[in-house]
């Protein structure tokens, strides 16, 4: 594969992926997160819920709170791949990484967890937890080493849409609980880092009603909050190898059976029209999917921003499926 | 393997028609089609005579506007569905912030409910902690049932990640609302107490490391919180209790909602298997959105065979098709003639490799539970935008074609 030109997100340094609930997310913020690793580029790949999807992904024991090697990247022209990382971060972990790093504090906050404190800042106050999380992306992302940057791109496997605002508008959760104070000045900090031209919320989305208008209704939430929107990932594309006009004609009732059946006997199988009329059947539904799925693909063009298609990779994912989408992504400019 | 095993099936119609139901919940994990199937049930459940009163959580627009419900007033509202049945039928969609605060207001003199509404904590709390959504519902739902104006209650589960924390959320909340924390927040208000002493270190540890990371302000907004809330607790957690055991009665029926995936199907198991432990009853899984061929007589291997040989234009007896003597025409017309049916049997081999997949996720699930009665409901292209597209799913739940 060769590849000189820029990619669609030069300068974002914090991927963050949102979609609906069963679009594939976990699925494409690991792909992107693979791809986006070429060329040595070190890479980070947070988990924001601890479902362990990513370790199942990459087919390794559930992550601690580590940021621990899970993949190579795509070697591309002779060039090996970068290391992936990953880390699934909890509030609870984070909280005492946080006391750590801030305060010094790691004993008073080992009491803390003990007494429920974290169980009573996560359920009380979300918000808290969602600073506590956003907090370790962004804290990654502005990691340095010798001067250097640690991570080239962290990506963030981050709340479905239905919750990514709450979550990404740390700054405005916090201030309803905390007016001043250190947590305050925290959430700000954090706040700065994701209304960054370095950070963009990528949509995962498959061609179908609900999917779709959550990613439309999410896009403009996040214009609203001031926060970068990214690409749109249509994950799960059936390509299907038909000509438009068969499948124009299928839409409208038309379908050939008899030229259907034809085939079928040269094909040697028994019971010819039988068959057509049935595989017919299968052609107009199928048609009319791809008619739906064409005004759903209109209706995210009229978003403007980029889309990426995924191809559905049957039989569940692996990580060579993985890999497979990693490459689609590079071929198409997402990283 | 064995033949695989023939679940029962579970006769919607039947559940329906039969009295003694009262309240139908359906649960399952999110995006499988929950809020359809229960808006549907409750259609059907009223064009058979049953007074009903949907309660649902979350609806997509379209299906809210189906249903004639275009805001979020947190009251039940007519459906005009044009019934000649003599039944009825009434929709609602949560406001969980409402009930919270309408459960403050109701419990607390005007003074302290004042306070509690205007506490950050509580606003917090009230508008995003995690399990008050699936606790108002349970709330609302005994609501409903007190005032007894239906007779039959059809509620759609908050969206979650599992199926399970309908039921466990409510007492986490409860359990949190009662946990060690809060008691030891509260303890200063309530000077004098013996274990106070003890406490102290661990609290001064506590207090200090709050103050420090949150700011003063927080930790007294919070104490403030826990304080006026203190006397609320109890009856939270009796109501929650109370709720609890009215889905244990015999006039509750539980429908687990799931597509056939494996994930949606592990979710669907476990929520069997705990109500099985919590003693409530399980009417059965509503598989939704199964993906029928209309030609099963051929195997997607076959099919695919067959497309290879078309496209290859490789006749079955061995020979290629000769194009006599102008061979280049004849080369690309012969697969062009056949494309149509080769593009057709691909697509339906794609079609068999998906229904069997379904197929085998079902059995897995009667293979681990044999005696849940199953009812398939076949994937509609699109979503449902009307009353007519939650009969046609009711339809569905109630008459099944015999299954091979």
């Amino acid at each position: 594969m060769m590849r000189s030109r820029d990619t669609d997100w030069e300068g974002v340094r914090l991927h963050v992926v949102t979609g609906k609930g069963g679009t594939g997310k976990t699925t494409v913020a690991a792909a992107l997160a693979l791809a986006l690793s070429y060329d040595g580029r070190q890479v980070l790949l947070i988990e924001a819920e601890g479902r362990q999807g990513i370790a199942r992904l990459f087919d390794c024991p559930p992550l601690p709170y580590a940021e621990r090697k899970v993949g190579i990247g795509i070697g591309e022209d002779g060039r090996p791949g970068g290391d992936l990382y990953a880390l699934a971060v909890d509030p609870e972990g984070a909280l005492l990484d946080y006391l750590e790093m801030f305060y010094g504090l790691r004993h008073a906050g080992q009491a803390l967890t003990r007494l429920g404190l974290v169980d009573f800042a996560t359920t009380i106050a979300p918000g808290l937890s969602d600073v506590l999380r956003t907090g370790k992306a962004t804290e990654a992302t502005r990691r340095q080493a010798g001067g250097r940057d640690v991570y080239d791109a962290v990506v963030m496997d981050a709340p479905p849409t239905g919750r990514i605002g709450r979550f990404l508008n740390v700054s405005v959760e916090v201030s309803g609980l905390a007016k001043v104070g250190p947590v305050r000045a925290h959430a700000d900090s954090v706040a700065r880092v994701i209304r960054s031209p370095q950070t963009a919320v990528h949509f995962v989305t498959t061609l179908e009603e609900m999917p779709i208008q959550e990613t439309l209704d999410g896009l403009a939430e996040m214009r609203g909050l001031g926060i970068q929107v990214g690409g749109i990932f249509i994950n799960m594309v059936h390509p299907d190898g038909l000509e438009e006009a068969h499948l124009k004609a299928a839409a409208e009732g038309r379908t050939d059976e008899a030229e259907i059946a034809l085939g079928l006997k040269a094909a040697g199988l028994a019971d010819a029209q039988t068959l057509a009329a049935g595989l017919a059947i299968e052609l107009a539904e199928h048609a009319r999917n791809v008619a739906l799925q064409e005004r759903e693909r209109r209706e995210l063009a009229a978003a403007g921003q980029p889309r990426y298609e995924l191809p559905a990779i049957t039989d569940g994912i692996d990580l060579g499926g993985l890999y497979k989408l990693a490459e689609v992504l590079r071929d198409q400019g997402a990283a | 393997m064995n033949q695989p095993s023939v679940p029962p099936r579970l006769d919607a119609d039947a559940l329906i028609d039969d009295r003694r139901t009262r309240i139908i919940v359906c649960c399952g994990s999110g995006g499988v089609g929950k809020t359809t199937a229960a808006a549907a049930i409750g259609l059907r459940a009223a064009e058979r005579g049953r007074h009903v009163v949907v309660l649902t959580v979350d609806p997509a627009r379209r299906l809210a506007q189906a249903m004639g419900l275009t805001y979020l007033d947190n009251t039940p509202r007519p459906v005009d569905t044009g019934l000649s049945s003599g039944g009825s039928l009434h929709a609602m969609m949560l406001d969980m912030k409402r009930t919270f605060d309408e459960i403050v207001e109701a419990h607390a003199d005007p003074d302290r409910a004042a306070q509690i509404l205007a506490n950050p904590f509580y606003q917090s709390l009230s508008s995003s902690f995690a399990g008050t959504q699936e606790y108002m519902a349970m709330e609302k739902l005994g609501q409903l049932h007190r005032t007894d104006e239906w007779d039959l209650i059809v509620v759609d589960t908050p969206p979650s990640r599992s199926a399970l924390d309908f039921l466990d959320a409510p007492q986490r909340l409860g359990r949190f609302l009662d946990g060690r924390l809060i008691r030891l927040l509260t303890a200063p208000a309530k000077p004098g107490r013996a274990y106070l002493k003890m406490l102290n270190a661990g609290f001064s540890l506590v207090t200090g490391t709050l103050t420090k990371v949150l700011g003063a302000q927080v930790l007294k907004d919070m104490q403030t919180f826990v304080t006026a809330f203190d006397t609320m607790f109890g009856g939270f957690r009796e109501r929650a209790e109370t709720t609890y055991r009215l889905l244990q009665t015999p006039g509750t029926a539980f429908i687990v909602v799931a597509a056939p995936e494996p994930d949606a199907l592990r979710e669907a198991s476990y929520f069997v298997e705990r109500l099985a432990g919590e003693r409530m009853p399980l009417a059965g899984l509503v598989l939704n959105r199964v993906h029928v061929p209309a030609a099963t007589r051929l195997s997607a291997a076959r099919s695919i065979a067959a497309a290879e040989t078309l496209e290859n234009h490789e006749m079955p007896n061995g020979t290629v098709e000769n194009g006599t003597a102008e061979n280049g025409t004849a080369e690309s017309a012969s697969p062009a003639r056949y494309a149509l049916a080769a593009g057709v049997l691909r697509l339906h081999a794609e079609r068999m490799q998906l229904a069997v997949r379904e197929r085998r996720v079902a059995e897995h699930f009667t293979a681990a539970h044999p005696t849940v009665p199953v009812v398939e409901v076949a994937a509609q292209p699109e979503d449902v935008h009307d009353l007519e597209g939650l009969r046609a799913i009711g339809m569905g739940l109630a008459s099944q074609p015999a299954s091979g």
